[in-house]
């Protein structure tokens, strides 16, 4: 070959491949269903990996270099942030509660996405597939300790911040995530891709991202506003691949169709229900309000999810069945779920009160057909109690939905004065939902959801308590022992915001930054 | 009204997480400790993979290796995210100084051909080597326990990947696509690459991730890059007119450097845990080794000549100094 001879330049897809999926080869000292021995059974038709168009090209000196400089900034801004008390410019401390939540209960998510997408970059074997994948596995990765970067600082300050990890792994209401994201990463490399890929990322992630991240912006939380402005050309990248595999799957063969149907139906509504606690976090952990749930749900799922699913009617996917329900659900969850934690806040890592009359009225406003008629006298009652020293806190333990774990909180369709139940005899047992879409999701696969650890089972069985308790002992004290077990220090990270440890020092660090003292 | 904040001074709670804290006492944290330690679940996971049954989803059992704290893997360079992203394009610069360099003056032209052709040949079927590497390592994150072993073989596996595109890069720049498309038929079929690619192949199937760990990144890299950008490329080359080539390869001869202090100290950890995990990597490593050796017999003898016996002999005596040092029994 003669060097002189000026190279022809590469196209950009040409080199592309080139730098990707000509690495890979068929392998034949080993067959390939060793190889990639996760990649048929769950019935999945691939017929031409070849196919797999590249939802983006990046390599990874591209990569490094774009994602450094990122890095750099976000951390320069954390440091400043923290450096200077930055925490004591949120709109009070009320607000802390909301990223206590973000914590405990998504950054957790954030950890399982990079084992699920690790797990998924190894088993396709579609190296286009695979690269887009590992990426997404050390993006995700990224996110959760951003994420525990950002709010380390809050943690030096304020109470429940303090044992994320310990207390994912435990804590009743973090079950609800946490079999979430078990059921997306036990399921096949296919349907977890499907799950977090497509239905989380693409369909619902900007309603769980904008609440929180406007939040911050709205609130004055500079922290956990830029990890989510500086995580969102990642998501970029990640929603782009949930479409491209979703597209991949439908056009290699007709087959495949009723089973993404199936996985689009069941983890549209496992998503719906794990965002119920963003719901709550909108409407009333929040002290300056973005928007309200219902204008979050129909801007984001009814209009833009709308458009998404016309886009896959040529491929015959149709909207989730649990539209309809949702849909009707969205002018009472976010007040059911808040009632529900104000219930049981003696039992979780964060405190919650009951909406003062301006904070009423902006609820009256935003759901005028259900607020005042259903929700606002019982909280009004809530509020007179606990102004007179009697502040409720319910200490018996709610039945749960075998599929998402929700307490029973959920009402009828058409009728919000009853709660739903279903339930379902298998293999001489009983077992709850909170609604016909998670009996549904239990149908198609008992096996699986027979195995859920329940947190309040697992209570009554004994499990939930500090090694060596004696549940027989004489003046053992239950709830008691649970929040020991849960790392939980009752009286200082749980129960009502009036009169909290949070709150005090809020307002005295505060007064010290307008005093000379 | 405006208020300053900086200027009060308030005594934090707490220094650290209560995980941090119980590992390292009540005072400030790294960010390694705190974006590392106990990250992964450890209890009362709801299902059973479908795809594995017999495990948990994050399951200690998935190798033979038996530890009782897996937050004892600690990684010397302290890499998270940003510290590894960071890392990497620095040297990612310097990389691309060194190619702009080469294709600049076009010393990949000024080559004697033998040498261009020699490193083509010998060069460009370690992409697929380093594809190998990244499946593997994807496996160790995917099924390993404990995020302080777990999150550096993401790293690691994003790593192999850039090197197969560094070398693609070698490729394209000293030769054209045809080049690469020779080396994967040698790959694939010619007789001198049949033995590594059988020993990549199998490691592609090793279930015991521990053991998989092993085999890729302490005996496979172990051996590959000191020979090939050791002695054939950074010696051999270089004798003969072909610096540039070394030029090309200085992301991976520093990334072995740096890398291989991170692998030795995983291998230490296992084996002052137990003498029973002595006596599984001790086990592991020679079962690998002499595979591995074997392997690579004809391709030293194609780079080096007469010279090549000589080469592995030394080859294998500094591996065996290298592993003798990590605390593995003779
Ligand atoms: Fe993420
Ligand atoms: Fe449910």
């Amino acid at each position: 070959m003669d060097m002189q001879v000026p190279k022809k330049k590469l196209g950009l897809k040409e080199r592309y491949t080139l730098m990707t999926r000509d690495l890979a080869w068929d392998t034949s000292y080993q067959p390939k269903e060793k190889v990639y021995p996760y990649a048929d059974y769950e019935g999945i038709k691939i017929h031409d990996w070849d196919k797999w168009e590249d939802p983006f090209r990046l390599t990874m000196d591209a990569y490094w270099k774009y994602q450094a400089e990122k890095e750099r900034k976000l951390y320069a801004i954390i440091d400043a942030y923290s450096q200077s008390n930055g925490h004591l410019g949120v709109t009070d401390a009320r607000y802390l509660n909301a990223i206590k939540i973000f914590l405990t209960a998504v950054t957790p998510l954030e950890y399982m996405a990079h084992r699920g997408f690790a797990h998924a970059g190894r088993a396709f074997p579609g190296p286009g597939a695979r690269v887009a994948c590992m990426m997404q596995a050390i993006d995700e990765m990224r996110h959760a300790q951003t994420q525990i970067h950002s709010l380390s600082n809050y943690n030096k300050y304020y109470n429940g911040f303090h044992d994320a990890p310990h207390m994912y792994d435990r804590v009743w209401y973090l079950s609800v995530p946490k079999s979430f994201f078990d059921d997306a990463i036990t399921a096949g490399p296919f349907e977890f891709i499907v799950s977090v890929g497509f239905s989380f990322e693409y369909v619902l992630t900007n309603l769980l991202f904008v609440p929180f991240v406007s939040g911050a912006a709205y609130n004055g939380d500079m922290g956990t506003m830029t990890f989510g402005f500086s995580a969102q050309s990642d998501e970029a990248r990640h929603m782009t691949l949930g479409l491209e595999c979703i597209k991949f799957i439908l056009e290699q063969d007709p087959a495949n169709l009723p089973i993404v149907q199936r996985w689009i139906d069941k983890w549209t509504w496992r998503g719906v229900r794990l965002l119920s606690i963003v719901a709550m976090m909108m409407d009333y952990m929040l002290p300056k309000r973005v928007m309200s749930w219902k204008e979050a749900w129909e801007i984001y799922f009814e209009e833009n999810g709308g458009a998404l699913f016309k886009d896959l009617a040529r491929y015959g996917i149709r909207m989730p069945d649990c539209c309809e329900q949702i849909r009707q659900e969205k002018d009472h969850l976010s007040h059911q779920v808040w009632a529900a934690f104000y219930n049981y806040s003696a039992a979780t890592d964060f405190h919650t009160w009951m909406p003062d009359e301006d904070e009423m009225k902006w609820l009256s406003q935003k759901y005028p057909d259900t607020f005042d008629q259903h929700y606002r006298p019982r909280f009004e009652f809530w509020r007179e109690q606990q102004q007179k020293g009697n502040r409720f806190y319910n200490k018996t333990l709610p039945m749960l939905c075998q599929t998402c774990q929700i307490p029973m909180l959920f009402t009828e369709p058409g009728d919000p004065t009853k709660i739903c139940y279903r339930e379902r005899d298998y293999k001489g047992s009983k077992y709850h939902f909170c609604s016909d879409h998670c009996q549904h999701i239990f149908d198609n696969e008992p096996e699986k959801y027979v195995q859920a650890w329940l947190p309040v089972h697992q209570i009554y069985q004994g499990n939930c308590f500090p090694e060596g308790s004696d549940p027989t002992a004489p003046g053992f004290d239950p709830l008691a022992a649970v929040l020991e077990h849960y790392r939980l220090n009752a009286g200082r990270d749980n129960g009502d915001f009036e009169g909290s440890e949070d709150q005090r020092n809020f307002e005295a660090w505060r007064g010290m930054a307008k005093r000379n003292d | 009204m405006q208020i300053d904040l900086r200027t009060v001074s308030i005594k934090p709670q707490r220094q650290t997480y209560g995980h941090i804290e119980r590992r390292f006492g009540d005072k400030p944290a790294s960010r390694y400790q705190e974006g590392t330690f106990d990250l992964q679940p450890t209890a009362n996971f709801h299902y059973r993979p479908t795809w594995d049954p017999d495990h948990e989803i994050f399951d200690a059992a998935r190798t033979a290796l038996k530890m009782q704290d897996w937050y004892a893997f600690k990684d010397p360079r302290q890499y998270y995210y940003g510290a590894w992203t960071l890392a990497r394009a620095r040297q990612q610069d310097t990389a691309e100084s060194n190619f702009d360099f080469v294709e600049s003056r076009n010393l990949g032209a000024l080559l004697p051909e033998d040498v261009r052709q020699l490193a083509l040949d010998l060069l460009l079927p370690l992409r697929h080597v380093a594809w190998g590497a990244n499946m593997n390592n994807a496996s160790v994150c995917a099924y390993g326990y404990g995020t302080a072993i777990t999150q550096p073989c993401m790293f690691h596996a994003m790593d192999n990947l850039a090197i197969a595109q560094y070398l693609t890069r070698i490729g394209l720049l000293l030769g054209d696509p045809g080049a690469l498309a020779t080396a994967k038929e040698h790959w694939l079929y010619a007789a001198d690459w049949q033995g590594l690619r059988r020993v990549v192949e199998d490691s592609l199937v090793v279930q015991d991730w521990f053991e998989l760990f092993i085999a890729q990144n302490l005996v496979l890299d172990g051996l590959v890059y000191p020979l090939f950008y050791k002695t054939l490329v950074e010696d051999a080359l270089s004798l003969r007119g072909g610096t540039a080539v070394a030029m090309l390869t200085q992301f991976m001869t520093e990334w072995y450097a740096e890398t291989a202090k991170w692998v030795d100290a995983q291998i230490k950890t296992a084996c002052a845990e137990s003498p029973e995990n002595a006596a599984l990597v001790r086990g592991w490593i020679a079962a690998w080794q002499s595979r591995a050796l074997d392997a690579l017999t004809p391709l030293a003898q194609r780079a080096l000549g007469e010279r090549a016996g000589a080469a592995l002999d030394d080859l294998a005596t500094q591996f065996a100094a290298r592993v003798a040092k990590c605390g593995v029994p003779a």
